[in-house]
This record gives structure tokens, sequence and C-alpha cells, in this order.
């Protein structure tokens, strides 16, 4: 789910950027208002937790691959905006310094898996969990659920930026300047890897970390 | 333990398992994530190169592209990625608490 430079066009890209500014605003300063001191040891924890999960490619037999995420998991932890600030911090290392996803394409990608995906999967699992006790197995559930379609909405999000890419650019002759797949394409190929397996690998591990952690210490979930 | 020790702990046996993520997909010959494909791959799929793709993918030359590409530099990549991201979440850290 990490868009390389050039997939996008400049001004897509740039239109990201435009909309995640007053987001990661809006994040640092609700996280300053909310945030305790011995708190930012999980904060660095989630950020952690999210970079190295993201490597764990996992294959389709023959075709691509994809990752989990885990973000609705940090966002169970610290809530959503502070989701945001650790999967953006993640991203933008990741991008930096080993050139996964484009520099051109941070805004894009931290719309997707650190707006999108946190708020989406958070708000899932809150609605789900309603005021279930701390440690119920629905409250685990509600964040396995939540995490499935907080990825998948991430993968819809980031479908429809390449889907769109041959509509708004291209050649007189009809080539593509930017990636060369449209909606009908770009679409299910996102959306169908992450609803038939990437989705379960994120709710699975939110899954299993909650339940761990409803025994392990409760107060920690939100 | 206390947990957040606990929780670093399943953060370190994460780093040393990173390499199921490089060792998986080549056991079963997948290529790149969808939309991620390398300049040849890309070429090879669509049998032309987009000129915006020619021209921005070059645009970053990031000190260790893909993380390495063997099981070792893998590990080492994840290590050095997750020591730079906690120092880096530690300074926003500072600006963004409040004492109790």
């Amino acid at each position: 789910m990490h868009i390389p430079d050039g997939y996008l066009s400049p001004q897509t890209g740039g239109f990201f950027y435009l909309v995640m500014a007053p987001l990661w605003i809006a994040a640092s300063k609700i996280v300053k208002r909310n945030l305790k001191a011995r708190q930012v040891p999980y904060l660095a924890f989630g950020a952690s937790f999210v970079f190295v999960v993201m490597m764990f490619n996992i294959p389709i037999p023959g075709g691509s691959t994809g990752h989990a995420v885990g973000g609705t998991l940090v966002a169970i932890l610290l809530g959503p905006w502070a989701a945001m600030i650790m999967i953006t911090v993640a991203l933008v290392v990741q991008a930096l310094l080993f050139g996964d996803g484009g520099i051109t394409a941070i805004g894009a990608n931290c719309f997707n898996m650190a707006f999108i995906l946190p708020f989406a999967g958070y708000y899932i699992y809150k609605f789900i969990s309603m005021n279930s006790a701390k440690d119920s197995f629905r409250r685990a559930l509600a964040a396995g659920i939540g995490a499935y379609f907080g990825l998948n909405t991430a993968a819809l999000s980031t479908g429809i930026q390449f889907g769109i890419q041959p509509l708004l650019h291209h050649t007189s002759d009809g080539k593509a300047l930017y990636c060369p797949y449209g909606l009908n394409i770009a679409l299910p190929a996102m959306l169908l890897e992450h609803m038939l397996l990437f989705g379960w690998l994120e709710a699975i591990i939110t899954f299993l970390v909650i339940r761990y952690l409803q025994k392990d210490d409760p107060g920690l979930i939100l | 333990m206390r947990t957040i020790n606990k929780l670093w702990l399943f953060i370190a046996v994460l780093i040393i398992l990173t390499p199921i993520g490089l060792i998986l997909p080549a056991h079963f010959k997948s290529g790149a994530a969808w939309g991620e494909w390398g300049l040849d791959e890309l070429r090879k799929l669509i049998g032309y190169m987009p000129e915006g793709i020619e021209k921005f993918s070059r645009l970053w030359s990031a000190p260790i592209p893909n993380y390495g590409s063997s099981g070792i530099s893998y590990i080492i990549s994840a290590a050095l990625g997750i020591f730079i991201v906690i120092t880096s979440v530690f300074l926003i850290g500072k600006f963004l608490s409040r004492k109790e």
C-alpha cells in the first residue's frame, strides 16, 4: 500500500499533502492536550510496532505481496489522533531511509494508512464494543473487526488514488503518464487482496494482542 | 515484568523474525506489491514506460533501498529503522506530552 514516486501525479501528491497538513496540526494539538509523559514510551512502541509489522510481506502465490499495518491496534491503545502521529513517523522513516513509499506520495500514503485506517478502525471498534467490559471477548472481537475494515478502507482509498490517474493525466495518444491502471483494475486489485488475505492478518494480529493486553494490563485499552 | 518491557521484548522478537517477510514472497515466487512495481517489472506488464513514472521514480535515492535484500540486512534495517522511529517519537513526545 506504499505508493512509490511516479505512480501519482505531482498534483495528486501535492493535494494529499495539503489535506494532511491541517490533520497533522490537529493531531499535534489534540495529542498535546491528552498525552501524559508516562505514555510517551507507548507512543514509541506503537510507532515501532507499525514500522516492523509492515516489513512482513505476505505473498499471494504467483501474484503480488502485501502486509498488515497494525494501525487500528495502536489507535485502540492511545487514540486515533496519536495513531496518526505514530503511523506518520513510521511511514516517513520508511520513505526517506528505505525508499518504501515515495517522498512525493508521503501525503497520500499518510492519508490512507495514518488517517483513514486508524480512524475507520477505531470508530468501528468503539461502535461494536459499546460499553462492554475492558476484558470482554466482545471488545477483542470488536478490535479485530475494526482492524479488518480499517485496513480495507485504506486499501479502497489507495485504489482510488491509483485508479484516477489515467483519467486525470494521459498523453494525447492515450498513454498513461503515471499509474497506468484505471479504477476498473486498481480498485478490485487493491480491495480483493486486502479483503481475502491482508485484512484477516490485520484482524488476527489485533485480536491476539488485545486479548493478551486484556489479561495482562486492561487499563491500556481505550 | 512491566507491560511496556514485555512490549519492547515483543518488538525485539518481531525484528528477528522480519526475514520471514523476505523469504515467504521469494518462496512463493511472488512479485512486488500491487502498484509498487520496479521499472522493468512495469514495462513487462504494460509494454511501455509511463513518462511520469520514469521521471519521478528517480527523484529520491534512499540510502538502504528495500531494507537491503538479504536476510541479515533486513534485520539490521528493521533494528536501525526502529531506532530512528523511537528517537523521533521521544523527541516529538517531549513537545507533545505534559507532566502530571
